[in-house]
């Protein structure tokens, strides 16, 4: 950041701020890195590494597909309530055989996003609206298939997926980096990424321009679903329990937050999938800091709500040009 | 080239004036005055320095060196407001007042009559009720200024300034939406203002409007200051001319728009590119039907609210039909979406460029494609090299001046922006092309080259469909006019009938009842 913002003679104010909001959160990252690392030496060993990842892969995960709703400028708040929705569905068909079991997660991940997209792209409710009553709802639902109580799960195959690792790092961490491989993909180099950006930014154009900009809403919300029913999966594995009233809870938030973090625009248009990611770390990196100074969790979210409003004014700051 | 300004009786003077902008010279050792009681004329093409001009004047930005002199004493005012306090209002194309509130909430906003510590609404409604009349202007004031007409509300900005007593009034193209009767009133209520001795700034392209009011016009090109004087000594081409920095006898040669003035008529088959029948919309479109042939434009020709975007978007599926076809070359478009039509070979250039055109943070590039992009992809990934190859024929072609094809589109000026459109359309190689306000808003340039290139499309066999508002543009522009009145069809001019005095006849003999225009109808003219 520093070189960038040397050679110029004058403060110029908006260009610091658009530079904050594209790359500050990588900076943040590693300014918190070698803090931690420097107070305390084995913060940096990769055993601790690990459980921060374990911790933040459902996060980045559910990120994802929030940021891609966000970038077509909705938002959705029923990501903690399909996880919950999955902790419910894996109980019930694991008498089938896991695989049949995580399908028909993402099966309900899927639905509950056909849901919340149509509710958007036919009926134009607001995203806010479609997805709070989704948020609700689906929480009820999951309590009332599972019961009020959590249940253990005991699957090796589930609970490996949630806590082994391959090459030092949590498989699930693997899996994840694929995955933002193939969104990063998809939104740079095909067609439908570009028109669902193109579609954020502005829907009247996009419509009129002959984009399937019903079906591009559609998607987003059904990606989002899946990807917080896998979310959910893994967060089963992990703890190997099935507590539908309690997992995914302020789910949404964390996500919404890791992708303004990660300097997404609110407004759409625009999607930044290694920043998202680099913004659900950086989340990860925070609590982690705080818990290893023995901080309470009180004050930490008030440090969480600091930082969203940081990450949002320089986002404000850009477009108010 | 300049006249010095000093003691020239000027309200608002700004004396060698520079302001630059990082790799622009925005305003260049600028000289412009303003006297009390004349209306005052600033034109140029955009990015001549205009509003860069009138943003140093009321306070946005601060000269770079110069002087900005108000009631014989230098200022600087540090912001718009400040300016407005002083006396310099200005009136902008979207009004920046309160939408929601009442007309006469913001025609007092922040200067309440109180009573009892409480608004005096009954006062403050008598107030603005008395304040608009004075102008002719016979509204409910207690209606929320969103539904009220533009010009409408354009009336209650002007009213707002005038009545915290301004010394300087600075519009910047104030008839860009209006229809022409509210036009009207703001030129009558703008003689009244000059009358009370009040200085106006008018910015505007529109030729005719500049010879009806103004008294002197100061002339701008690429940040200089190139023409002053009174508004009668130059001709329009004389105008046109000094705008352009071209030879006044090459505008003559290309007439006053960039259209020939004769066009082969469409020769070919007879068979119509496009077919419209019986397109009808509740409320807003009835039973209408037309034929284009293929090297025809058909002009669309009606006031303000007559159905001709509506026509123009019932044809490219943007706008639901009750009943009706369109037929592209003979073949029905089954669905009712645009994009149906866009496959069966019909675009659309919108009216509002920012709104329904333009894909702000996307790149020149990305907007040009972005309807075409299925077409040039391979299994649904993006394919560069047929990308940049249609983006760099029609930047060449269509002349888009954009520092590469990466800008963002939304950094373009608007002349620019509306060739990134046309482009975006033209590389689909449609049959139809419906141009609704294609010029709008743009630089005399950008539109002479707008003007041309449809011509040139037309010659090459595409039907064209053209709505302006520019009585000029529409004639010289269309083989055909259809006029339209309330979403209905009332009369075609075809031939010698083209002609300004035809569609003013047949704009006239369609007198626009109530009903739907029930905001414009309540200026009282």
């Amino acid at each position: 950041m520093a070189e960038v913002a040397a050679p110029a003679s004058t403060f110029d104010r908006d260009r610091v701020l658009a530079l904050l909001q594209d790359y500050g959160v990588y900076a943040a990252i590693v300014v918190l890195f070698v803090i931690d690392t420097a107070l305390q030496s084995s913060f940096a060993s990769l055993a601790n590494l690990r459980v921060q990842l374990f911790q933040a892969v459902p996060i980045v995960l559910v990120a994802l597909g929030m940021a891609l709703v966000i970038g077509t400028a909705g938002i959705d708040l029923s990501v903690g309530a399909v996880i919950a929705l999955t902790s419910a569905v894996i109980p019930l068909y694991l008498g089938y055989g896991v695989w049949l079991a995580i399908v028909m997660s993402l099966v309900g991940g899927a639905i509950s996003g056909l849901i919340g997209g149509s509710l958007v792209a036919f009926l134009k409710v607001q995203p806010i609206i479609a997805t709070l009553a989704l948020m609700i709802g689906l929480r009820g639902l999951a309590v009332i298939m599972n019961g009020a109580t959590a249940k253990p799960v005991d699957d090796p195959t589930l609970n490996a997926l949630g806590i082994d690792s391959w090459l030092g790092l949590p498989e699930m961490a693997w899996i994840a980096a694929g995955l933002v491989v193939v969104v990063a993909f998809v939104i740079r180099r095909t067609t439908v990424g570009r028109q669902l950006v193109a579609v954020g930014d502005n829907a009247a154009a996009s419509s009129l321009a002959g984009l399937p900009v019903r079906r591009i809403l559609l998607m987003v919300y059904v990606l989002s679903g899946v990807f917080s029913a896998f979310a959910g999966v893994l967060l089963v594995g992990h703890g190997a329990y099935a507590d539908p009233a309690n997992y995914g809870l302020n789910y949404e938030l964390s996500a919404i937050t890791a992708v303004v973090v990660g300097g997404t625009p609110l407004s759409g248009g625009r999607i930044r999938v290694v920043g998202t990611v680099a913004g659900a770390l950086f989340m990860q990196l925070i609590t982690a800091t705080l818990i290893q100074h023995n901080v309470r969790a009180s004050y930490e979210q008030m440090v969480e709500a600091a930082i969203i409003v940081a990450a949002v004014y320089a986002a404000r700051g850009r477009s108010g040009r | 080239m300049t006249t010095p300004t000093s003691a020239a009786g000027n309200v608002l003077e700004l004396v060698g004036v520079s302001k630059q902008f990082p790799g622009v010279r925005a305003l260049e050792s600028v000289d412009f005055g303003v006297r009390p009681g004349e209306v005052h004329a600033l034109v140029g093409e955009n990015g001549a320095g205009k509003s860069t001009l009138i943003k140093v004047a009321t306070g946005v930005y601060t000269a770079d060196s110069g002087q900005v002199r108000y009631q014989d004493s230098p200022v600087s005012f540090a912001s718009p407001l400040e300016a407005q306090h002083a006396g310099i209002s200005t009136i902008y194309q979207e009004v920046n007042l309160v939408p929601l509130m009442s007309a006469a909430r913001n025609l007092y906003l922040g200067r309440e009559p109180r009573r009892f510590g409480l608004i005096d609404v009954a006062k403050m409604r008598a107030d603005a009720r008395r304040a608009l009349k004075r102008y002719g202007i016979d509204i409910n004031v207690s209606r929320p200024l969103r539904s009220l007409g533009l010009g409408v509300q354009q009336m209650v900005a002007i009213a707002r300034a005038v009545d915290i007593d301004a010394r300087v009034v600075i519009m910047d193209e104030p008839t860009s939406s209006l229809e022409q009767r509210e036009a009207e009133t703001l030129f009558r209520v703008i003689a009244q203002l000059r009358e009370s001795g009040i200085g106006i700034v008018y910015v505007s392209h529109r030729l005719d409007e500049l010879y009806r009011i103004c008294d002197r016009v100061t002339v701008m090109r690429d940040g200089k200051v190139v023409h002053v004087g009174d508004m009668a000594d130059v001709d329009r081409l004389k105008l046109v001319s000094l705008m352009l920095g071209r030879d006044a006898s090459e505008v003559r040669r290309s007439g006053a728009t960039a259209f020939g003035d004769t066009r082969s008529t469409p020769s070919g088959s007879d068979t119509p590119v496009l077919h419209a029948s019986g397109l009808t919309a509740r409320h807003q479109l009835e039973d209408v039907s037309f034929a284009v042939r293929p090297g025809e434009v058909m002009g669309l020709g009606g006031l303000l609210g007559a159905g001709r975007s509506e026509t123009a978007k019932a044809v490219v599926g943007a706008l639901h039909t009750d009943s009706g076809s369109v037929e592209i070359e003979g073949k029905r478009i089954r669905r009712n979406s645009p994009a149906a039509a866009i496959k069966a070979g019909a675009v659309m250039l919108p009216e509002d460029r920012k709104l329904e055109g333009i894909v702000p943070n996307l790149s020149v590039r990305e907007n040009i494609v972005l309807a075409a992009l299925p077409r040039i992809s391979r299994g649904g990934l993006v394919t560069r090299a047929k990308q940049d190859e249609i983006v760099s024929y029609f930047m060449k072609r269509l002349n888009i001046k954009a520092s590469s094809p990466e800008q963002k589109v939304s950094e373009l000026s608007g002349g620019n922006q509306q060739k990134v459109l046309l482009a975006r359309w033209l590389c689909l190689n449609p049959k139809v092309l419906l141009l609704d306000e294609p010029t709008r808003g743009i630089d005399v340039g950008a539109k002479a080259e707008v003007q041309s290139v449809i011509d040139e499309l037309a010659g090459n066999g595409l039907g064209v469909v053209l709505i302006s508002s520019e009585l000029e543009e529409l004639i010289e522009g269309s083989d055909r006019i259809v006029v339209l009145r309330d979403g209905a069809i009332v009369d075609e001019l075809k031939g010698d009938d083209v002609s300004e005095d035809k569609l003013m006849d047949a704009l006239a003999a369609a007198p626009s009842t109530d009903g739907a225009e029930g905001a414009e109808g309540s200026i009282d003219g």
